[in-house]
């Protein structure tokens, strides 16, 4: 598996922290984690990029529809640790303009 | 003209497991060429990219044994990348609809999760040609010193379809 996924939950925070690719291939693994996420009220799901050497716009789609859905059920996303080349990838798509994106921070719990 | 080029083909599963391997191969022929760092990560997106397209879009389910087909052209100046599928005729402007970045003033249940991919191709490489014959066939051009050598109009698209 090119994509290692390790959930941790801490009191209303669900933070989520991805080790590899993420592309079409992890694509599905990556969704099967976080739906179940989106499906819990007034969460707030942290995804921390720091071990994510690899993303493309699967990955963005992904994070674009966990927005959604994470918003229908009042609960926030932000996404951590994103290396430069991953942040300029945010900021050429513009997703950084709708998602709370926060470079090179680790999360720790 | 280009005197000399040489030509680096893959035929291989249209399916998601092979796309890192297409990524692999591909970022190490730009590295050997002597692309920067950040030029091979552009390169290994945008062929991510195309290759995403043919396994997510192009053939049915039921199609039996679906390809691409990967063929890096390398000249002096530059690489083309073409990706290619045989999963029949698709209206080109059809295929480029819905194209662009994200619009940050929608609303966030309005915001699309598809269409960064062909824009993202656009973006991060210098030219891109996109044909359709029993495919589609997307080529990809980066230089490698931009505007000091001048760029020829010989391109593999004509390589491939002569196969």
């Amino acid at each position: 598996m090119n994509l290692q996924i390790n959930t941790m939950v801490e009191r209303n925070r669900r933070i989520v922290q991805l080790e590899g690719e993420v592309d079409v291939y992890t694509a599905s693994i990556l969704k099967e984690a976080l739906t179940p996420l989106t499906k819990q009220n007034n969460v707030e799901i942290i995804i921390d990029l720091s071990h994510v050497h690899y993303i493309d716009s699967i990955g963005l789609g992904i994070f674009i529809g966990t927005l959604k859905a994470a918003n229908k059920a009042q609960s926030t996303l932000r996404i951590n640790g994103a290396n430069e080349r991953i942040s300029r990838l945010f900021s050429i798509t513009g997703l950084d303009e709708v998602i709370e994106i926060e470079a090179d921070k680790r999360e720790e719990v | 003209m280009d005197q000399s080029s040489d030509f680096v083909e893959l035929k291989i599963p249209a399916r998601p497991e092979y796309v890192g391997v297409v990524r692999l191969t591909v970022s190490g022929i730009a590295n050997r060429l002597g692309y920067s760092y950040d030029d091979i990560e552009d390169i290994k997106i945008a062929v991510a990219e195309a290759c995403t397209n043919v396994v997510n879009h192009a053939y049915s389910e039921t199609a039996v044994n679906p390809q691409m087909l990967i063929t890096c052209g390398i000249y002096e100046d530059r690489m083309e990348i073409a990706v290619a599928d045989k999963g029949g005729y698709v209206d080109v402007e059809t295929f480029k609809e819905g194209k662009g970045p994200i619009k940050p003033d929608e609303s966030i249940e309005k915001l699309k999760e598809g269409g960064l991919g062909l824009f993202l191709i656009e973006t991060l490489m210098d030219e891109v040609e996109i044909s359709a014959e029993a495919g589609v066939i997307i080529v990809m051009t980066k230089f490698l010193q931009r505007g000091e050598v001048e760029q020829s109009v010989d391109s593999i698209s004509k390589e491939i379809r002569k196969q």
